[in-house]
C-alpha cells in the first residue's frame, strides 16, 4: 500500500512538472508581451525588465494595427450564427433522411459521408469564385458557406442518433394530431440534445479557428476574423512587428482559455462523444 | 408517417441542401472539370486534356511536399498515439490531480493552428538562435519544428479518446486475466490494447488525415521555408494556385491528386484497423 501511494506521489509530481513544460511556450508568449520589440527575438527568455519593459504598449499597437477588437466581433458573429445555423438545418434534414426513405435520401447520406472525407484544397479555389459571383464574401454568405461545408459531419452525427430514437414516440405525437414540425420540434430536438452539445462544441472550435476559408472567401478590407489578424500582422515579405504579434497573440488565446476553463466538461465530453461516433 | 413527413421537404431539407450543393457540390464537381482545363478565373475555361497532370510530374516542389508530408505524417501518426496512449494509461491509474492534468494537455486544441504556429516560432527560434540558426534555415529543422508542435497540440486530443477507451474496459476483465496470472506486459498485450482497439482506428484516422491536411501551422511556423523545401502538399496547392499566375488548372490538379490520395489513406486504413477490433 505504501509502495502504490509513493508511486502516485512521484507520477504527479512528475506530471505536474510536464504540465508546467506544457504550458511554457504560453507563458513564454505572455512574458515577451511586454517587452519592447527588439528584445523579444534578441532575448527571448529574459524576464522584462528596465529598460526592456513596455507595458501595455504592444497590446495598444496590436490592437491598432489588426483592428482586433472588430475582429474578434466578426469571429463571435460567424461562428455563432454558422453554429446555430448548422444545428438547425442539419438536424432537420438528417430527421428526414432518417424517416423517409427513398433514393434522395440514401444518396444525400452517402454524399455527407462522402464530404467528410474531401480536403479542403479540393474545393479552395473553385469555392471562393463561385462565393465572389454569388456575391457571399460577407459574413452573411460566409454561414451559408460553413453550413453547407460543415453539413457532411453534423448530418452524419445527428442521423446515427436519430436512427435510435424510437419510432413509436413520434407516431403518437403525429396521432396526436402534430405536424411534422412540431413533432420535431417538440419531441425529436430536445432528445436529440446531447448530439446538438457534441456538434456545437466540434463545429464551433473549427470555425472560430479555421483560417483558410474566411481569408479566402471574406472581403478582406471590410471583414476579418481573428485569425486572420494574427496573418495579417506577419503581411508580405517585410519584417514582422514582434510586439504588436505578441500582444495580438495573448489577447487571441486568452479569451479561449477562460471560456474552456468553464466549458471543459462539456468540450471534453463533446469531442469523446464526436470521436465515438466519428 | 413518411408521406407527411415528406411534404415538409421544402422546410426540412431545402435550406442544408442549397448551402450543401453551394458549398460542397457545386465546387467539388466544378473542381474535378477544372482540373482538365487552363483557365484563370472559372469562366474562361479551356478544356486541354491531361496537361495539367502531365505538369505535376514535372514539378519538382510537389514531388518533394508529397514525400515531406508522406514522412511528416508517419512520424506524427506514431509518435502522437504512442505518448497519447501512454499519458492515457498513466492518468487512469487513479494519481491526484488527474483532472487538472487533463485540462493542461487537452488545452491547446481550442487555440487555432495560426496563433499556435507563431507561439511556437517566438520558442523554438529562440532556442535555435543559441546555436545561431533560424527555424527555416534547413528543412529538418522546419521538420521537427512541425513534429514537436503537433505533438504539443494533438496528444492532448488524442489523450482523451483513448483515457474514454480505456475506462471502458469492463474490470471484470482485467480481474480475470489478473487470476489467471497474467503479467503487466501480458495484460496490455492481450487485454487492454485489443479493448481500446476503435480508439485507435479513430487516432490514427485523425491523426493520419491531420497530418496531411496540415496547412495552418506550416503557414505560420516556417511559410515552407527555406526555399520551399518544408512545403507541406496544402500549402504547395494553396501556393500554385496564389502564388503563380497561370497555373490555376495544375493547382487544381494537384488538389484533385491530393483528395484521391486522403480518399485512399481514408478507406485502407479503416479496412485495416476496423478488422481488428474486438466484437464485444
Amino acid at each position: 500500500m505504501n509502495k502504490k501511494v509513493k508511486h502516485g506521489t512521484l507520477l504527479t509530481v512528475i506530471f505536474t512538472l510536464l504540465s508546467l513544460l506544457y504550458l511554457y511556450p504560453i507563458i513564454l508568449v505572455f512574458i515577451n508581451s511586454f517587452k519592447k520589440k527588439v528584445y523579444i527575438s534578441k532575448a527571448p527568455f529574459e524576464i522584462p525588465t528596465g529598460k526592456m519593459y513596455v507595458g501595455l504598449e504592444n497590446y495598444i499597437r496590436g490592437i491598432k494595427q489588426t483592428r482586433l477588437i472588430q475582429a474578434f466581433g466578426w469571429s463571435l458573429f460567424i461562428t455563432i450564427l454558422s453554429v446555430a445555423v448548422i444545428i438547425l438545418c442539419c438536424s432537420m434534414c438528417a430527421w428526414y433522411i432518417c424517416r423517409v426513405k427513398t433514393k434522395f435520401t440514401k444518396i444525400l447520406y452517402m454524399l455527407c459521408l462522402f464530404a467528410m472525407i474531401v480536403p479542403f484544397q479540393m474545393e479552395m479555389f473553385t469555392l471562393s469564385k463561385i462565393a465572389n459571383m454569388l456575391h457571399m464574401g460577407n459574413p452573411w454568405g460566409l454561414v451559408v458557406i460553413y453550413l453547407g461545408f460543415g453539413a457532411g459531419l453534423s448530418v452524419f452525427m445527428f442521423t446515427g442518433f436519430m436512427k435510435s430514437i424510437p419510432l413509436e414516440i413520434e407516431e403518437a405525437a403525429m396521432i396526436d394530431g402534430c405536424t411534422p414540425i412540431q413533432t420535431f420540434f417538440r419531441i425529436v430536438l430536445p432528445i436529440a440534445k446531447p448530439t446538438c452539445v457534441t456538434v456545437t462544441i466540434l463545429q464551433a472550435m473549427w470555425i472560430w479557428n479555421d483560417y483558410l476559408l474566411p481569408s479566402l472567401v471574406l472581403d478582406q478590407r471590410k471583414y476579418k476574423t481573428v485569425p486572420m489578424a494574427v496573418q495579417y500582422l506577419k503581411g508580405g515579405y517585410g519584417s514582422v512587428d514582434m510586439g504588436a504579434m505578441m500582444g495580438t497573440l495573448v489577447l487571441a488565446i486568452v479569451p479561449i482559455i477562460i471560456f474552456y476553463l468553464f466549458c471543459q466538461r462539456y468540450i471534453i465530453e463533446g469531442v469523446v462523444a464526436g470521436a465515438v461516433k466519428g | 408517417m413518411q408521406k407527411a413527413i415528406k411534404r415538409y421537404f421544402p422546410v426540412f431539407v431545402l435550406p442544408t441542401l442549397i448551402a450543401f450543393t453551394i458549398g460542397f457540390l457545386a465546387p467539388f464537381v466544378l473542381g474535378v472539370y477544372l482540373s482538365f482545363c487552363k483557365f484563370t478565373t472559372v469562366t474562361d475555361a479551356k478544356f486541354i486534356g491531361l496537361s495539367n497532370y502531365a505538369k505535376i510530374l514535372g514539378d519538382g516542389d510537389f514531388l518533394h511536399s508529397l514525400w515531406f508530408t508522406a514522412l511528416f505524417t508517419i512520424v506524427t501518426v506514431l509518435l502522437i498515439n504512442i505518448f497519447a496512449f501512454a499519458v492515457a494509461m498513466l492518468l487512469t491509474k487513479n494519481i491526484k490531480g488527474t483532472n487538472i492534468f487533463r485540462t493542461v494537455f487537452f488545452m491547446p486544441n481550442l487555440i487555432g493552428g495560426i496563433v499556435l504556429g507563431y507561439v511556437w516560432q517566438l520558442l523554438l527560434n529562440g532556442i535555435l538562435a543559441h546555436f545561431q540558426k533560424t527555424l527555416t534555415y534547413s528543412s529538418k529543422y522546419g521538420f521537427w519544428g512541425l513534429v514537436i508542435l503537433m505533438l504539443w497540440q494533438q496528444v492532448g486530443y488524442m489523450m482523451i479518446i483513448y483515457i474514454s477507451g480505456i475506462q471502458n474496459i469492463p474490470g471484470e476483465l482485467i480481474e480475470a486475466a489478473q487470476i489467471d496470472g497474467a503479467n503487466k506486459v501480458q495484460l496490455l498485450r492481450y487485454v487492454t490494447i485489443p479493448m481500446v482497439m476503435p480508439s485507435i482506428t479513430i487516432c490514427t484516422f485523425l491523426t493520419l488525415t491531420n497530418g496531411f491536411k496540415l496547412f495552418d501551422q506550416n503557414l505560420a511556423l516556417t511559410n515552407g521555408g527555406p526555399d520551399k523545401m518544408s512545403e507541406m502538399l496544402a500549402l504547395n496547392i494553396y501556393y500554385t494556385f496564389y502564388g503563380r499566375t497561370g497555373w490555376e488548372g495544375v493547382g487544381q490538379a494537384k488538389a484533385v491528386i491530393f483528395f484521391i490520395i486522403v480518399g485512399v489513406i481514408a478507406l485502407i486504413q479503416n479496412k485495416l484497423t476496423t478488422s481488428k477490433e474486438v466484437q464485444q
